[in-house]
């Protein structure tokens, strides 16, 4: 009964006045978000930190704001590949598979209603199990000593490439670039300078939120001037945006299944949400697919993938929250929003701080009822969004994040920074090294050594404490098979994979 | 023609070899633990070493590199967004904002007369929005907006 008391308790901190104004606008942006191509969760969750950071907002009602945009993301991202064959964001491109042919069938705003559902089903689901698995996680973590940390630390970067990674040495060598711009700056257990060259602006490392909004956003307008023309424009008219009982009764098992298995694919650390729909439609596919009617407009082939990607998006928050690791690449952007406001994920967030965690569960699930009423009866307004120009979306959203950097530091060295990580995020794109690694490594690099640090002063500079438990043992474990597992399932996975412009994909 | 997969190992290996020398350069003072400030950065460039290396060795396919004219658009972008930049501050924001967006639009496809009445439209957006209404400090330029 402790969780339904907690609950309790955060639904009081949900719904005052302010709570609920953010999460109802972080539900409207978040889908708008989602449903624009070239603007997914990451970039855009990156693009709102600075501005809810320097609007001064506490720990709760940011974190209610940004993750209501994440969750709403995950239900836009729908839209644009029913109605023009377009992912609005990775994760929606099974949606593309059979919710296009549905549209070009004439039954688009059936479609888009079904997987509204489907949405709503799995994020629902998922954020029910958030409130029950994150407390049981957050026991677990409490075994956790430097050593087991460390080895966790290590365990999410092994696994971040996960099945989508191209090439493990690249994200290997994603990973190193992060960890290794974190070392700059004042090291903070002995106060030694390391690599700042003696730049004055270096001394206090270089800000995480500056290298995410350069890397997500800026890079994207780049990838927007390479492929100029691309435009967003709505051929298909809506019809009457109903569910059929026939259909609704037909995919209810869909639902079901790419509901569970998003759900575990976001919990494991490295799958995130393009996984869990991947998955979730491969299932269904096997499953279901008695007639070859898969790919030409299945309606349990929508409702499955829509389902999936909505549970993992839940999913991948209880590794952030309870253990301070997160599993994606939207997670780890609202890991850095957290570390902003000073709060540090983890077993101490549960009981020194329960109204942000319960707080935040509460709100989500309020959230949900928001998005399910935009993104079914509203949805045509949204729909219309997405004749908004690339020549007008992609200069705002340049400008915004310049507005959002330029708050927080007030300083053009950063800006300049920003410029330059927008620079190198679009080649690293281009050489398809992921980005994700890179910022996980910037985020959590100085923590990494922290605990290696304490790890190793605890046993007196005996290398063998990082392997000294059981647990330890078992993470380590984990973490050599999830970096070779792919090397070997990937090649078998990935000719399977639509081959869709990955690298303008935003990740998850 | 080298390909891009081998500029990246052999930038990542110099990269990572100047990453550790830079390591051992680092200066201990008094207060040392066991295993002081040298050790992580030298793991992290051993990892970048040995997986550059590996890119090195074994090159992915070459990339779609933007043709000769896209790629100098791109360059183009990069120039608005520096001069954006440094003329934020003496320029001001609403004025610095509404050129470069313009500018941005109109490299995206707008004509130059819908171009500029986009980046105003921008550039007034944003400073309603975030300024007038969210009370955000933007950079105030000699005319005081």
């Amino acid at each position: 009964m402790d969780i339904l008391d907690s609950l309790a308790q955060g639904f009081a901190v949900a719904l005052t006045f302010q709570n609920l104004g953010l999460a109802l606008l972080g539900c409207f942006l978040g889908t708008i978000i989602g449903a624009m191509p070239g603007l997914g969760p990451s970039n855009g969750v990156a693009i709102l930190i600075p501005l809810a950071f320097t609007l001064g907002l506490p720990a709760t009602p940011a974190l209610i704001l940004l993750t209501s945009v994440y969750y709403g993301a995950m239900y836009g991202g729908r839209i644009s590949s029913i109605l023009i064959n377009i992912p609005g964001d990775e994760p929606a491109l099974m949606t593309t598979l059979d919710g296009y042919p549905l549209a070009r069938q004439g039954r688009a705003g059936e479609a888009l209603a079904l997987s509204g559902l489907a949405s709503f089903v799995g994020s629902f689901v998922a954020t029910i199990g958030v409130a029950l698995f994150a407390p049981l996680l957050v026991k677990l973590a409490l075994l956790f000593g430097p050593a087991e940390y460390f080895a966790l630390f290590t365990l999410a970067f092994a696994t971040l490439g996960g099945v989508s990674s191209k090439n493990q040495a690249k994200a290997a060598m994603a990973a190193a670039l992060g960890l290794g711009i974190a070392m700059i700056g004042i090291d903070g257990s002995t106060g030694t300078q390391r690599f700042t060259f003696g730049e004055i602006h270096l001394l206090d490392g270089i800000d995480f939120l500056v290298a995410i909004v350069g890397l997500f956003a800026i890079s994207e307008v780049f990838l927007f001037m390479e492929h100029k023309g691309a435009d967003s424009a709505i051929g298909t008219k809506l019809d009457r945006i109903t569910i059929p009982l026939a259909t609704l009764k037909r995919s209810i098992g869909a639902m079901a299944r790419g509901t569970g298995i998003g759900f575990v694919a976001g919990v494991l650390p490295g799958a995130g949400a393009s996984l869990g729909s991947f998955v979730a439609y491969t299932v269904e596919k096997r499953v279901s697919d008695r007639d070859g009617t898969f790919g030409k407009g299945d309606v349990r082939g929508l409702a499955a993938p829509e389902a999936g990607n909505n549970a993992s998006a839940g999913g991948a928050l209880i590794p952030m929250l309870s253990l301070g690791v997160p599993g994606s690449g939207t997670t780890a952007v609202l890991l850095a929003m957290l570390l902003t406001l000073n709060i540090t994920p983890g077993p101490l967030l549960f009981t020194k701080n329960p109204d942000v965690v319960w707080g935040l569960i509460a709100a989500l699930f309020i959230a949900n009822f928001m998005l399910l009423l935009m993104n079914i009866p509203l949805v045509g307004l949204f729909a219309r969004v997405l004749q908004v120009p690339a020549r007008i979306l992609m200069p705002a959203v340049a400008m915004v994040s310049f507005v959002g950097i330029y708050g927080i530091s007030g300083s053009t060295f950063e800006l300049l920074l920003m410029v330059g990580f927008g620079v190198a995020g679009y080649v690293l794109r281009k050489l398809e090294v992921p980005l994700v690694p890179v910022i996980l490594g910037i985020l959590l690099g100085n923590q990494m050594e922290d605990n290696l640090r304490r790890a190793l002063q605890i046993s007196n500079g005996d290398w063998s404490i990082l392997w000294g438990s059981p647990l330890a043992i078992g993470l380590w474990a984990f973490a050599i098979v999830g970096f070779v597992a792919p090397m070997i399932v990937g090649r078998l996975v990935r000719p399977r994979l639509p081959a869709a412009a990955t690298e303008s994909a935003d990740p998850d | 023609m080298i390909g891009s997969d081998r500029i990246l190992g052999a930038v990542g290996l110099i990269l990572g070899v100047a990453f550790i020398w830079g390591a051992t350069l680092i200066e201990t003072g008094f207060m040392v633990d066991a295993l002081g400030p040298k050790t992580f950065p030298v793991i992290i460039g051993c990892v970048l070493v040995l997986s550059s290396g590996y890119v090195l060795v074994r090159p992915d396919p070459e990339p779609a590199w933007p043709a000769l004219g896209r790629a100098a658009e791109i360059l183009g972008a990069v120039a608005v967004l520096v001069g954006y930049t440094f003329a934020l501050e003496p320029v001001g924001f609403v004025i610095a904002t509404a050129v470069a967006a313009a500018l941005l639009s109109w490299r995206l496809g707008s004509t130059p007369l819908w171009g500029a009445v986009s980046g105003i439209g921008i550039s007034l957006g944003i400073y309603v929005i975030f300024h007038l209404i969210l009370g955000l400090s933007l950079a105030r330029g000699p005319l005081g907006f």
